[in-house]
């Protein structure tokens, strides 16, 4: 399948998703038209809207990326919930033990403990899989519930701040608070870093021997031991470079927009990376837009539900089937309508050719 | 005294707790068995409770509930097999698009069903079943043996499960599917209607989690009340081996874990209750490092099975 064939697809089946999501709005008694013009201004062109598309798209950007790099060493890192947890609790655990540092030094360090923190959290299920051949989906969907209750644990007991009606941790200082990109909103650089490590691991993936070595162990992990790449040492090496990049996201979610380490901090981003991975058809690259578009989608369903009165669930179901429908055209090269014709017309032409040559003799 | 007293609503709250996460692991087993993750057990909990709260709201009975929620269950399972035998999309990206897909639908349709009200509306359910003689035992009489019929069903349904996968023949068929689908099919065996089959009852299974959820706990239907239960089965499955009996009792050891920390929430607030959380995960995991999953877990879980490639 080419790349154009493979982008049309995808658009069609952004298309049908909508499309389907549309007989609901209009099920709901609204205009379909109405609702979605809503939704994608609301989210993508005003200034507070957009503002807020940016916060949701930065940790599901780095979250995408935590998914993409493994799968493309044929590791599923179903665990980038769990590292978000343990990065977003080990950066701000440095940010609370050493609060008098000048920002320049601060969050770079700040962003190290967590992606440190990410980055062990990932080691375990990447060990277990070099070496001794366990399931990576079942640990590191293990490992996602102990990271949440670790937290909850911390900000319940240790990290507690004095006061606290519910669980959440002490403000993190000034000096290491993300720089604010859009004035008054809660728009901080989150996003710009993600778009940083978007272009780095593009270039690393696509240029560099280390890179190839993930998409050969990936790809034929058979050819790529022929060609003298260590598989286990790819595969921990994409781990933990997965973990570090959930690491971040939870290191943003903290020093960037809540300022606390709170208890169940995230919102199901480390599962929105998996759908953010999908849609990108594993390529860096496209990670940052299909981040944004799920972000707009979930950004913009609040209000469409305000404005138009369509009820925001609609949305979701719009998110499951875009999943399904570009699962389904980017697997099925065989059953699609063009497909279909193209064989058709080709069992034609070969019938008219022994026609003719019947003729001929 | 006192100790026995909690000893009985630790072991009621095991039951309480317990089933719904046994429900869902019991259909993830008959799945994975047959070659197929179930990890929309999360949204096809939550089919199983509209289902089952739209049934008994419309008709007033329980047992409507019972079916509508089942039949929930087994479509939306069988979704899922279409999306991972058909289309054989990623069975884990299947799953999670399912998740997704299935909780905004049931949010939307329950809001068409029931109106926006706060608190939904109240559904009849199922009362307790008291055993006779049984339920007049101390300690674990009112709290095993006075349950709602579901706990029962489960039971009743673990051991057929166990008969079926281990002993019968079409059982032994689904699991020669689950670990050599090709082998499989050249014995004769249909492998897809066998997979079908499979993920169709782990639908309705995983189902009965939530009509368990809205028949026999709250009797209203909420969003999202499936609140992580599907993904706690996925361990429960790990910890049972994969075998049915297993998952029920892993299941029931999830239940019992979040029924020691809800006590300790009240009676110990010293104690960080989140130990008793992380435990059942925990174990999970150590049961996989030590015993290795290679043993149990079948061999062609996950992979989807094209009868054109070698």
């Amino acid at each position: 399948m080419n790349r154009f064939t493979m982008q049309r697809r995808i658009a069609i089946a952004l298309l049908s998703a909508l499309s389907v999501g549309g007989v609901l709005i209009l099920l709901d008694g609204h205009n379909p038209f109405e609702a979605y013009k809503v939704l994608f201004l609301e989210s993508f062109l005003n200034y507070w809207g957009f503002s807020n598309t940016l916060v949701k798209a930065s940790p599901m950007l780095l979250a995408g990326l935590a998914v993409i790099i493994p799968m493309r060493a044929g590791v599923f890192n179903i665990g980038g919930e769990g590292q978000i947890y343990i990065g977003g609790l080990f950066g701000a655990v440095f940010a609370l033990a050493i609060p008098n540092l000048p920002g320049i030094l601060g969050v770079p360090l700040i962003f190290i403990a967590a992606a440190a923190g990410g980055a062990f959290w990932a080691a375990i299920p990447a060990y277990l899989k070099a070496y001794r051949g366990t399931n990576e989906v079942i640990v590191t969907l293990l490992m996602n519930f102990i990271a949440i209750h670790i937290v909850s644990y911390a900000v319940a007991g240790p990290l507690l701040a004095e006061g606290a009606p519910y669980p959440y941790s002490e403000e993190v200082s000034d000096a290491y608070r993300l720089p604010i990109l859009m004035p008054q909103s809660d728009t901080h650089a989150g996003f710009v870093f993600g778009l940083g490590m978007t272009i780095i691991l593009y270039f690393w993936l696509r240029f560099t021997p280390s890179g190839f070595q993930l998409d050969l162990v990936g790809r034929n992990a058979r050819a790529a031991a022929y060609a003298g790449v260590d598989q286990k040492k790819t595969i921990i090496r994409a781990m933990l470079i997965g973990g570090s990049l959930a690491g971040l996201a939870g290191a943003i979610e903290v020093i960037g927009l809540k300022y606390r380490l709170f208890h169940l901090f995230s919102d199901g981003y480390g599962y929105d990376g998996i759908v953010v991975a999908f849609l990108a058809a594993l390529n860096p690259i496209v990670a940052p837009l299909t981040a944004l578009f799920l972000a707009g989608l979930s950004a913009g369903a609040g209000t469409m539900q305000r404005a138009v009165g369509v009820d925001s669930s609609v949305i979701e179901v719009v998110e499951g089937l875009v999943v399904v429908f570009v699962a389904a055209a980017l697997v099925t090269p065989r059953t699609t309508s063009i497909s279909i014709l193209k064989l058709l017309a080709k069992n034609l032409r070969l019938r008219r050719q022994t026609q003719r040559r019947k003729k001929e003799a | 005294m006192i100790d026995l007293v909690l000893l009985g609503d630790v072991l009621a709250g095991t039951a309480r707790l317990g089933t719904p996460i046994a429900f869902a692991a019991l259909g993830g087993v008959i799945a994975e068995r047959g070659g197929l993750y179930n990890i929309g057990l999360e949204g096809q909990i939550l089919a199983g409770a509209l289902g089952a709260a739209a049934g008994s709201f419309a008709t007033g009975s329980a047992m409507i509930g019972l079916g509508c929620g089942i039949i929930c269950g087994l479509i939306s399972g069988l979704l899922l097999g279409y999306m991972s035998i058909r289309l054989r999309i990623n069975q884990l990206v299947g799953g999670i698009a399912l998740n997704l897909l299935l909780a905004g639908l049931t949010a939307f349709l329950s809001r068409q069903i029931f109106g926006a009200q706060a608190g939904g509306a109240r559904v009849n359910g199922f009362s307790q079943i008291n055993i006779p003689f049984l339920s007049d035992l101390p300690v674990v009489g009112p709290s095993l043996f006075s349950q709602d019929p579901l706990f029962y069903l489960l039971i009743g349904l673990a051991i057929a499960a166990w008969f079926w996968l281990m002993k019968s023949h079409k059982g032994l068929d689904l699991r020669a599917v689950g670990e050599n689908p090709k082998a499989a099919d050249l014995a004769g065996v249909p492998v897809f209607r066998m997979q079908y089959l499979a993920i169709a009852v782990s639908g309705a299974l995983a189902a009965l989690a939530g009509v368990q959820l809205v028949l026999s706990q709250v009797y209203v239907f909420a969003e999202g009340m499936s609140a992580g239960k599907g993904f706690i089965a996925l361990a429960a499955i790990i910890l049972g081996r994969w075998s049915p009996i297993g998952a029920i009792c892993a299941a029931l050891f999830f239940g019992f874990c979040d029924a020691v920390q809800f006590k300790l929430q009240f009676t110990s607030p010293e104690i960080p209750y989140q130990l008793f959380l992380i435990l059942p995960y925990l174990a999970s995991l150590v049961a996989l490092v030590v015993l290795g999953a290679k043993a149990s877990a079948p061999a062609s879980v996950g992979l989807p099975y094209d009868r054109e490639h070698r």
